[in-house]
């Protein structure tokens, strides 16, 4: 079952490249997905992230219990675990349950409504409208998302830092400059495309191939968010393994 | 014309259609008609290329369209409209939006010529008020005349119409009968029609294929249906006593009226 099944998501990724019929429309659904995806998860990404910052801030103040670590080691350690786990890990499995399942669901809808049938009939193909707009406008707007949830975490934790009297902001930021390893951007970066990549196309194939009704669409949205959360996982350990030894 | 010429169809090893031959003739309404389950809807999806046929061919005016690659079979899709049983309607666009998607695919006409189109649709389903409602704003006989609407709007050569009457009042379903037969006249389209309506069959059906699990038992026109002999077809269609009432008094009527020299009426 499990080669079958990823037999047909390598088909559907296959079918994905064929000429546009039109390329103005084609693109006109990638911005409107572009919106939906990214527009659409901006306000639980900014609520997420600062709150991640800010508990990350109190509860690495809360284990550094010797006076002799200096206080700039919070925001380093803020930072770094920020940029390489926190923002693009689990923003993104959040954004593997906010967007995996409104992609599942949309397409699964469209599926049993026999739209996507309407689409073929016309003469479309359809994982290439439907599909592959979503795919590039999730490999656009995730990073980009998790850039600004790196920045809002950093910033909700030097406010939490200051509200709670933990360490001065003055501190904060001279700790965030310190010791400070570009490469951990590249990572970061690394692994919001390979996210971003798994929880679109991951959540169009069980949308795309849903067979039946209400019940299977719920099941195909619920499938496509713990598939993406999984793959999400084992993404982050693998490429942790590779690029950071 | 459509030709379909021993077709076979499965799935997962049962057999849904077996050896099926027919043509659907060009600037009439063909009928396809049969119980639940008999295969109409599998025919037709073959027909249009959403299935893949295990046996057998289908020709579009002497083209081979089940060995066509995608590439080609755009080509003839392009040339086809297809009303569907739940109508399909994109229900994020309105119902401007829905009969315009084909032209803003595939035409190359200006806005205004794209909105002329559309307008022309419209009025001719008589929706001339709906264009800026959402397919949940509107009844489900409006539903289906915007389906027509947007499977004509290419000016198509073949018309499929999948169960178009299925949740319809009988008032709206002999609208629907009606806009289809005169659409088939007024633009000569080869027009396919799934049902198992019989007011449509009496009505628009030019040229009637009977299905039974999948194998095709009767073929003819809405003038020899009714006398059949075939067993199968005479059950489905006189399934209720009502008409099986109508249809004795019917030849009782033509018996008496041969008696005394006058010709039945209608």
């Amino acid at each position: 079952m499990f080669f079958f099944r990823f037999g047909q998501y390598l088909l559907m990724l296959k079918g994905m490249f064929s000429r546009p019929e039109n390329l103005k429309m084609y693109w006109k659904e990638f911005m409107h997905q572009c919106v939906e995806i990214g527009i659409g998860s901006l306000g639980i990404v900014m609520i997420i992230s600062l709150f991640l910052g800010g508990v990350t801030t109190v509860q690495t103040a809360y284990q550094l219990i010797s006076p002799w670590i200096p206080k700039t080691t919070i925001s380093m350690v803020v930072r770094d675990t920020l940029i390489l786990e926190l923002a693009p890990t689990m923003v993104c499995i959040v954004l593997a349950g906010v967007i995996g399942s409104k992609i599942s669901s949309e397409l699964g809808n469209m599926r049993v409504s026999e739209q996507i049938d309407a689409l073929e009939i016309m003469g479309i193909n359809t994982r290439g409208y439907l599909v592959l707009p979503k795919i590039l406008a999730a490999l656009l707007v995730i990073p980009l998302l998790v850039i600004i949830a790196g920045f809002l975490g950093i910033w909700g934790g030097l406010e939490a830092g200051k509200m709670a009297g933990i360490i001065a902001p003055q501190q904060f930021m001279q700790g965030l400059v310190m010791n400070f390893n570009s490469f951990n951007v590249f990572f970061a970066l690394i692994k919001s495309y390979t996210f971003a990549f798994i929880i679109s196309s991951v959540s169009a194939y069980y949308g795309y191939h849903v067979k039946g009704g209400a019940l299977e669409i719920g099941r195909a949205s619920t499938t496509a968010v713990v598939v993406s959360c999984i793959l999400i996982l084992f993404a982050d350990y693998g490429l942790a393994a590779i690029l950071l030894q | 014309m459509i030709e379909v010429i021993n077709v076979s169809k499965g799935f997962g090893g049962n057999t849904v259609m077996k050896e099926v031959s027919a043509v659907m003739y060009s600037g009439k309404t063909n009928l396809i008609i049969g119980t639940s389950g008999s295969g109409k809807t599998v025919l037709m999806k073959c027909m249009v290329g959403l299935f893949e046929v295990d046996t057998g061919r289908i020709l579009y005016n002497g083209q081979d369209f089940t060995a066509m690659t995608d590439r080609e079979k755009k080509g003839i899709r392009e040339q086809i409209g297809m009303l569907f049983q739940g109508t399909a309607l994109f229900d994020s666009m309105t119902v401007k939006q829905n009969v315009m998607f084909p032209l803003d695919m595939f035409s190359p006409l200006s806005y205004k010529e794209k909105m002329n189109r559309v307008n022309f649709c419209l009025d001719r389903v008589n929706l001339q008020d709906a264009h800026n409602k959402y397919p949940a704003e509107i009844s489900g006989g409006m539903k289906k005349r915007v389906g027509i609407a947007r499977a004509i709007v290419l000016n198509p050569r073949y018309l499929f119409c999948d169960e178009p009457n299925s949740g319809l009042d009988p008032q709206s379903s002999l609208l629907i009968d009606k806009l289809i037969k005169e659409i088939t006249l007024e633009f000569d389209i080869t027009t396919v029609i799934n049902t198992h309506d019989m007011n449509s069959v009496m009505e628009i059906g030019d040229h009637i294929i009977y299905l039974y699990e999948g194998i095709k038992q009767w073929e003819g026109t809405k003038k020899d249906i009714i006398f059949s002999k075939n067993e199968k077809l005479n059950h489905f269609i006189f399934a209720s006593e009502f008409l099986q009432d109508a249809k004795e008094m019917r030849q009782l009527e033509i018996m008496q009226n041969k008696d005394s020299g006058n010709p039945p009426i209608g």
